[in-house]
């Protein structure tokens, strides 16, 4: 996709976004708003995989790690056709599928996830069954920046770089805010460039907001062969909606009706 | 009745060492089978392994959370996956990968833990599973298996190969002597019968089956009491079916665990009886809640009544209770 249908996408990922978090009366607003452009350039520009393809052993994975910000994985598989749209209006309603959590009972999702520091571990695991296979698919995982102090994630990062997973990319959402506050308050991760240069990885940085520089990183991996790759993202919580950006209250909250018609009216313009 | 079907096997092996000669077996035809490894080649008796199938093995390094994780997504490409890591450290360190990437997504991989209950003696409670029976029984979708003997360590590692589910299996150091010839019948969830009486039923699991048969032997040839003996190598799915057969007979019931007297194979027996309407006379025995007394897995089996003379003991108050 061009940069310009890109950001028509964006728009339309973010109404519905909000669409259903409002109709859900629940959801992690923030940090969807936050992650929605990085998740639309890989649907729309870099992963190999569709609804037919949802199966095959060669199609690119992506795992979301931060799962709690599944209604940008929902709308952007809606949006793909893994299922219908109208799904989304039973999001986190009484015996629905759609969770509040990536759950593999949605098709195109590719593990359960919703506890933090999981994802890198899964890709670690799916990258090393490539390498085994001599396959080509590539591995994506999408982190916060607020869930990198579970050690988890650094046993795997390290994992990484000995096997020379270079078919693998994690892409940090760098929003800078987390539940209690920000990050760089509650356990600082910074440098993160310098950190995971250190444990092996060839890092990039780029605005999570920029369509063409995404795809451009996007495009670029692996940054060093042998070497795993990670994109810092940096990106804003609440993107897009003026009385949301940076506003911790946004993590989970949901817009009321006033709210939700403006969002909508600054989506439009 | 009453006939003792156990046979003296001076072959008798490890299960580990069982676990790992029919891994190589099954590995030498199944190129999807993988062993995956927390440094714990040597202490899982894989080196032979390692050695003959470099590309089927893969080192994680000591970071159990990574090893289950990543288990986990080799397993989600179609990899056999065998997850190799002390059972104190797999049920307990990696609790949480377990229950979430392999049991919550159904990623098909095997936990196998190794030197599980008090098999590393004195090296002490940080180095015992005594919980794992009680952590793992509540999250769903897990098969749990604790073999006996050389036969059903064998038979599990197999089953397990082609089950496209979690597991986790168990396995302790010691050399296991076959428990019978005659019933060489082996399925996830199944009990085993391997000693039939209508005065005493003895239930129990892994390494604790072998004394409870060798009581189950005293108890006949100095009281003339026939005791039911069965190998429960499946905590769960539990063999129910099994259980209200055996408790029909109305006689005591005692269970056998190498684990807490907590949420264990115990417990398991003793809710699904009450709840059927069994009154049978009732008992557990197991570690009690207690750090354990420092020995070797012998003398710590001993120690709480874990051997021949101690369950055949307490077979005897029960019945006389």
């Amino acid at each position: 996709m061009t940069v310009n249908e890109l950001a028509k996408k964006s728009v339309l990922y973010r109404r519905n976004i909000l669409k259903y978090i409002v109709g859900a009366n629940a959801g992690h607003t923030g940090g969807s708003l936050s992650c929605i452009d990085i998740l639309n350039v890989l649907y729309n520009n870099v992963l190999n995989v569709t609804p037919e393809t949802a199966k095959s052993p060669t199609r690119d994975r992506y795992i979301q790690s931060k799962g709690h910000t599944v209604e940008a994985l929902y709308v952007v598989l809606a949006d793909k056709g893994f299922f219908p749209q109208s799904d989304l209006e039973t999001l986190c309603k009484y015996k629905s599928h759609y969770i509040g959590h990536p759950t593999r009972k949605v098709a195109g999702v590719e593990q359960n996830t919703g506890s933090l520091g999981h994802g890198m571990s899964l890709s670690v695991g799916t990258a090393i069954s490539a390498k085994l296979d001599g396959l080509t698919y590539r591995v994506f995982t999408l982190l916060g920046d607020g869930e990198l102090p579970e050690g988890s994630n650094w046993e795997a990062a390290l994992l990484a770089s000995h096997y020379k997973l270079d078919n693998l990319c994690a892409i940090v959402d760098k929003n800078t805010l987390q539940i209690s506050g920000p990050t760089a308050d509650v356990c600082s991760t910074d440098p993160l460039d310098k950190k995971f240069e250190a444990f092996g990885w060839s890092v990039r940085q780029v605005d999570g907001h920029d369509f063409q520089a995404l795809t451009d990183a996007f495009k670029a991996l692996p940054f060093e062969p042998g070497k795993p790759s990670l994109i810092i993202a940096n990106t804003i919580k609440g993107k897009g909606i003026s009385y949301m950006e940076n506003q911790l209250k946004w993590h989970h909250g949901v817009p009321n009706k006033e709210q939700y018609e403006q969002a909508l009216a600054e989506l439009s313009e | 009745m009453g006939e003792i079907s156990t046979v003296v096997d001076k072959k008798a092996q490890a299960n580990l060492d069982v676990f790992s000669t029919t891994l190589q077996e099954l590995a030498a035809t199944d190129k999807q089978i993988l062993a995956v490894t927390s440094d714990s080649r040597g202490s899982g008796k894989l080196v032979p392994f390692g050695q003959k199938y470099p590309a089927q093995i893969i080192e994680i390094g000591i970071a159990e959370q990574n090893l289950v994780g990543v288990a986990a997504g080799l397993a989600s490409t179609g990899k056999k996956v065998f997850a190799v890591s002390p059972a104190c450290f797999l049920t307990a360190r990696s609790f949480e990968q377990i229950k979430t990437d392999v049991a919550y997504s159904d990623n098909p991989v095997k936990l196998i833990g190794i030197s599980a209950g008090v098999s590393y003696g004195a090296l002490g409670s940080t180095h015992h599973s005594l919980h794992d029976f009680a952590a793992l029984r509540a999250v769903h979708n897990l098969i749990i298996v604790a073999p006996a003997d050389n036969f059903e360590a064998e038979q599990a590692i197999r089953l397990a190969a082609e089950t496209e589910h979690p597991i986790y299996i168990r396995f302790g150091k010691k050399p296991m002597p076959l428990l019978s010839e005659e019933n060489q019948e082996f399925a996830f969830g199944k009990g085993r019968i391997v000693n039939e009486g209508d005065d005493l039923v003895l239930v129990a699991t892994g390494e604790t089956v072998y004394p409870a048969l060798q009581a189950a032997r005293q108890l006949d040839a100095l009281h003339g009491i026939h005791a039911t003996v069965i190998s429960m190598h499946t905590i769960k799915p539990l063999d129910y079916d099994l259980l209200a057969t055996v408790a029909a007979k109305g006689c005591p019931i005692l269970t056998v665990e190498e684990h807490s007297v907590f949420g264990g194979l115990g417990e398991a027996c003793a809710s699904f009886l009450l709840m059927n309407g069994f009154r049978n006379r009732f008992n557990i025995m197991g570690i009690p809640d207690e750090y354990t007394v420092t020995g070797s897995q012998v003398e710590i089996f001993n120690h709480y009544g874990l051997s021949e003379s101690g369950i055949a003991e307490e077979g005897l108050k029960l019945i006389n209770a």
